[in-house]
C-alpha cells in the first residue's frame, strides 16, 4: 500500500469509528439518518478491501489463472464469461429481496441501534462471507447447485436433509411474502387496482415481447412503466368511485384466497404471458427504487425519530415476541446474512463469472450491497414518528381498530401520538386507516413518501408515492409467489422422485400438477393461518422464516468449513467457523425458544396447550370465538412446532456430519475435496 | 464497451438475457458447422431457461 492509500483507508476508518460513536452514543436528541449511512458504507469498504481480500488471497487462495466454469464450459448461452460489474448488477438483482427490506422495519421495534450493528457485523462476518465461499465453492465445481455440493462434499444423506430443508424454506417464504402483499392490501382499493392492474398490463407485455417485437425487453419495459405510473395516478380515482372502489376493498381472507387461486394459476401459465414480463417490471422497479431511496436519503438526511434502544429490548414488543437475543437476529436475516443466498450463489452466477479474480468483487461485494439496501429500510422505519411505526406495526389485538384507541394503546406505550395524527398520516397516504398494517412493507412505504415527497412533488404527491412503494414492494413479492411456486415445484419433484423415480420427470404431466398442488396447498395453508391469525401472523410467520433462513445459512457455512478442511486449509477455517457457531446458536436458541418457551407469546406448544386446555374445559378463549377455531389455533400451533422441529433437525444432523466430515478430512494426509482439477486458462 | 451499451448490457443480464453478439462470437469461433439460433429464438430459449427451469427461485 502506499502512503496515500494508506492515509485514504486511515481517514475512512476514523469516519467509520466516528459514526459508529454517534450512533451508539449519543441520546436525548435527533440522531440523522447520515451518520448511519456513513457508518454502513465506510464499514463496507474497509470490509471489502481487507476482510475479502484477506479472504481470496489466503483462505480461499484464488487463482486469476485458473479457469472458471464460463471459460471451460463455454456455451453461450448458460457459461458465459461476462464483464465484472454486469455480472455484478445481475447477482445483486437476483439476491436483493423483499427480505432486507422487511426485516429492519419489524426489528426497529427494539430501536435503531440494535438492528444497525447486527448488520453490520452480520453482512462482514457472516452474510457476504457466506455468498463468497458458496460462490467460490460452485465456482469451483462447474456452477453446482447448493443441493450437489453438499452431496459431493459430505455425502448423500446430508444432501436429502438440505434439499428438505431448503423446500420447507421456500414454502415458509412464500407464506410470509405472500402475507405481506394481503397484510399490505387489503382494505386499500388502490393498492388493490393498481397491483391486479400489472396483471393485465404483463400479458399485454408478453404478447408483445413474444409476437410483435420479440426479444425487445427495453421497449417493452418503458411501455409497462408508463402503464404502471397510470395504474398508480387512476388508482385514486377508482378508489374513490361509488361503483369499482367496493369491489378493490377486499377483506384479508378474501385476498388469501385470490392469493392462491393466483399462485396456482400464474404457475402453469406459459412463463412469457405474465411471469417474464413482469419479471421485467419488478427488476427494473426494484433497482430505480433502491437508487432512488439512496439519492432521496441523502438529500434529505431525515433525523431519526426512534430512539437509539427502546424498551421492548427485553422482548415484550408488539411488532414481534421474543428478546434481543435470539430473536434479533432472525428477526434481521436478509440483510445481515441471508441463507437464500446460498442457492442463488450456487445458481447462475458462478457459471458466468469470467476469472476467479472477479468472485471478491461478486460474491462478497454484492451482498455488501444488499446489507446497504437492508440500511435504508431501517433508516426509513426510524426516521417515522415512533407513534405511527407502532400504530401501524402492532396487531389489531394490541391497538383496535380506530383511530382513538390505537392513539391510546401506542401512548401508553410511551410513543405519544395523538388520534387526528394517525387519520391524517392516513389520509395524507390516501389510505382509509393506516393503522395495524402489519408485515413491513406499508411502513416502508409510508417511509418513502416521506423522503420522496420531500425531494418531488411535496405532500401532494405523498399519496402518489406511497402507492409507487406498496406496488413496487408487491410486484416483486408476487414475482417471487409465482416463480417460487414454480422452484418448489421441481424442489418436490425431486424429493418425492428419491421415493418414486416417475415422478423426477420434469415434462411429465400429472407429477407436475400434483407437485404444483401441494406446493400451493403446503405455502397456502401458512399464508391461511396467517391471515386469520388475531397477532397478524406477522408474529407468527416472521420468526419461521427467519429461522429457516438462518438455518440454511448455517447449512452453507458448514458446508464451506467442511471445503476448507478437506482442502487441508483448516488453519484458516475459523473464518467460517465463527458465523456458523454464531447462526447455529442464534437458530437453535430460538428454534428450543419456539418450541418449548412457556411464555405462550413465544412457545408454540405452550400455546397449544392453553388453549388445548381451555378447550378442554369447556372455555373459549379469545381471539377464537367458536369451539372449532379454538381447535384450528392448536392444530396451526403443532404444525408450526413441527416445522420448527423439522428445522432443528436439519441444522443439528447438518452440523454433526460437518464435524465428522471434518475430522474424516484432518485425518487424511492430503487434500480431499473434489475440485475440478485446475487447467491453465489458454494463451490468448 | 461504452457506458451506455454496459448498462443496457447489465439490464438484460438482469432479467435473464445474455448478451446475443457473445453467443452469435462462441458459435461462430467454436461450433462454425452449427447454424445458430437467430435472435428470437436465442430470446424465447432463454426465457424459457430462466423462469420454466428448476433455477426460478427468487430471493427473497
Amino acid at each position: 500500500m502506499t502512503l496515500r492509500e494508506k492515509l485514504g483507508w486511515g481517514a475512512l476508518s476514523l469516519l467509520a469509528a466516528c459514526a459508529l460513536a454517534v450512533i451508539a452514543f449519543v441520546r436525548g436528541e435527533n440522531v440523522n439518518a447520515l451518520w448511519i449511512v456513513a457508518a454502513s458504507v465506510s464499514i463496507n469498504l474497509i470490509a471489502y478491501r481487507f476482510y475479502a481480500r484477506y479472504i481470496a488471497r489466503h483462505v480461499m487462495q484464488l487463482d486469476p489463472s485458473r479457469t472458471t466454469p464460463a471459460i471451460r464450459r463455454a456455451d453461450g448461452l448458460d457459461y458465459v464469461a461476462t464483464d465484472r460489474n454486469v455480472l455484478f448488477g445481475h447477482h445483486f438483482a437476483a439476491i436483493a429481496g423483499a427480505g432486507p427490506l422487511v426485516g429492519p422495519v419489524l426489528a426497529a421495534q427494539m430501536g435503531y441501534l440494535p438492528g444497525t450493528l447486527w448488520i453490520l457485523a452480520g453482512v462482514v462476518l457472516a452474510g457476504a462471507v457466506q455468498d463468497f465461499m458458496v460462490l467460490f465453492i460452485s465456482m469451483r465445481r462447474d456452477g453446482r447447485s447448493l443441493g450437489e455440493l453438499i452431496r459431493m462434499e459430505m455425502g448423500a444423506i446430508p444432501g436429502v436433509i438440505a434439499l428438505i430443508g431448503a423446500f420447507a424454506i421456500m414454502v415458509i417464504i412464500l407464506a410470509v411474502l405472500a402475507l405481506i402483499v394481503v397484510r399490505a392490501l387489503a382494505g386499500s382499493p388502490w393498492g388493490l387496482f393498481t397491483v391486479a392492474a400489472t396483471i393485465p398490463l404483463a400479458f399485454a407485455m408478453g404478447i408483445y415481447t413474444r409476437w410483435i417485437r420479440p426479444g425487445k425487453v427495453g421497449e417493452v419495459s418503458v411501455l409497462g412503466v408508463i402503464g404502471l405510473l397510470l395504474a398508480i395516478v387512476y388508482g385514486g380515482s377508482v378508489a374513490a368511485s361509488p361503483v369499482w372502489g367496493p369491489i378493490f376493498t377486499l377483506t384479508p381472507i378474501q385476498l388469501c384466497v385470490l392469493m392462491v387461486g393466483y399462485g396456482a394459476v400464474a404457475s402453469v401459465l406459459p412463463v412469457w404471458l405474465l411471469l417474464a414480463p413482469r419479471d421485467y417490471l419488478s427488476t427494473f422497479l426494484k433497482i430505480g427504487a433502491i437508487v432512488a431511496l439512496a439519492i432521496g436519503i441523502a438529500i434529505v438526511a431525515p433525523p431519526l425519530r426512534m430512539p437509539a434502544l427502546t424498551k421492548f429490548i427485553d422482548g415484550s414488543g408488539p411488532v414481534w415476541s421474543g428478546g434481543l437475543f435470539p430473536f434479533l437476529f432472525i428477526t434481521i436475516a436478509c440483510g445481515a446474512v441471508s441463507g437464500f443466498h446460498a442457492l442463488i450463489a450456487s445458481g447462475t452466477t458462478p457459471k458466468l463469472i469470467a476469472s476467479e479474480g472477479d468472485a471478491p468483487f461478486i460474491g462478497y461485494g454484492a451482498m455488501l450491497m444488499e446489507s446497504f439496501v437492508a440500511i435504508m429500510a431501517l433508516v426509513g422505519a426510524t426516521i417515522l414518528d415512533p407513534g405511527i411505526y407502532f400504530a401501524m406495526n402492532s396487531p389489531a389485538a394490541v391497538v383496535g381498530t380506530d383511530a382513538v384507541s390505537a392513539a391510546t394503546a401506542v401512548s401508553n406505550m410511551g410513543f405519544l401520538i395523538a388520534p387526528d395524527a394517525l387519520t391524517q398520516a392516513a389520509k395524507d397516504v390516501g389510505e382509509s386507516t393506516i393503522i395495524s398494517r402489519t408485515g413491513g412493507a406499508p411502513t416502508l412505504a409510508v417511509a418513502m413518501a416521506e423522503i420522496f415527497s420531500n425531494v418531488v412533488g411535496g405532500p401532494a404527491m405523498k399519496a402518489f408515492w406511497y402507492h409507487f412503494a406498496i406496488l413496487f414492494e408487491a410486484l416483486f413479492i408476487l414475482t417471487a409467489v409465482d416463480a417460487g411456486t414454480r422452484a418448489g415445484r421441481f424442489m418436490l419433484q425431486d424429493l418425492i422422485g428419491l421415493v418414486v423415480p416417475s415422478f423426477r420427470n420434469a415434462s411429465a404431466i400429472v407429477p407436475g400438477i400434483i407437485a404444483t398442488a401441494l406446493c400451493v396447498l403446503a405455502w397456502g395453508f401458512f399464508l391461511y393461518q396467517g391471515v386469520t391469525d388475531p397477532l397478524g401472523g406477522v408474529n407468527t410467520l416472521w420468526p419461521l422464516f427467519g429461522i429457516s433462513n438462518q438455518m440454511l445459512a448455517a447449512v452453507a457455512l458448514v458446508l464451506a468449513t467442511v471445503v476448507l478442511f478437506r482442502m487441508k486449509r483448516q488453519r484458516f477455517a475459523w473464518v467460517t467457523m465463527v458465523p456458523a457457531a454464531w447462526l447455529c446458536l442464534c437458530t437453535i436458541t430460538a428454534g428450543l425458544l419456539k418450541l418449548f418457551s412457556s411464555d405462550v407469546k413465544v412457545g408454540f406448544l405452550a400455546h397449544a396447550s392453553k388453549f388445548a386446555d381451555a378447550g378442554a374445559s369447556g372455555q373459549i378463549l379469545a381471539p377464537a370465538k367458536t369451539m372449532a377455531e379454538m381447535q384450528r389455533i392448536v392444530f396451526n400451533d403443532r404444525i408450526d412446532a413441527a416445522l420448527i422441529a423439522l428445522f432443528l433437525g436439519v441444522v443439528v444432523s447438518i452440523l454433526v456430519f460437518g464435524i465428522r466430515t471434518c475430522l474424516a478430512a484432518l485425518k487424511a494426509d492430503r487434500p480431499t475435496v473434489t475440485e475440478v482439477p485446475p487447467q491453465l486458462v489458454a494463451a490468448e | 464497451m461504452t457506458i451506455l451499451s454496459r448498462l443496457r448490457e447489465t439490464a438484460l443480464l438482469m432479467v435473464g438475457v445474455p448478451s446475443y453478439t457473445a453467443y452469435r462470437a462462441h458459435m461462430a469461433e467454436r461450433h462454425p458447422d452449427h447454424a445458430p439460433m437467430d435472435e428470437k429464438t436465442f430470446f424465447r430459449d432463454r426465457q424459457q431457461a430462466r423462469y420454466g427451469g428448476k433455477s426460478g427461485g427468487r430471493c427473497c
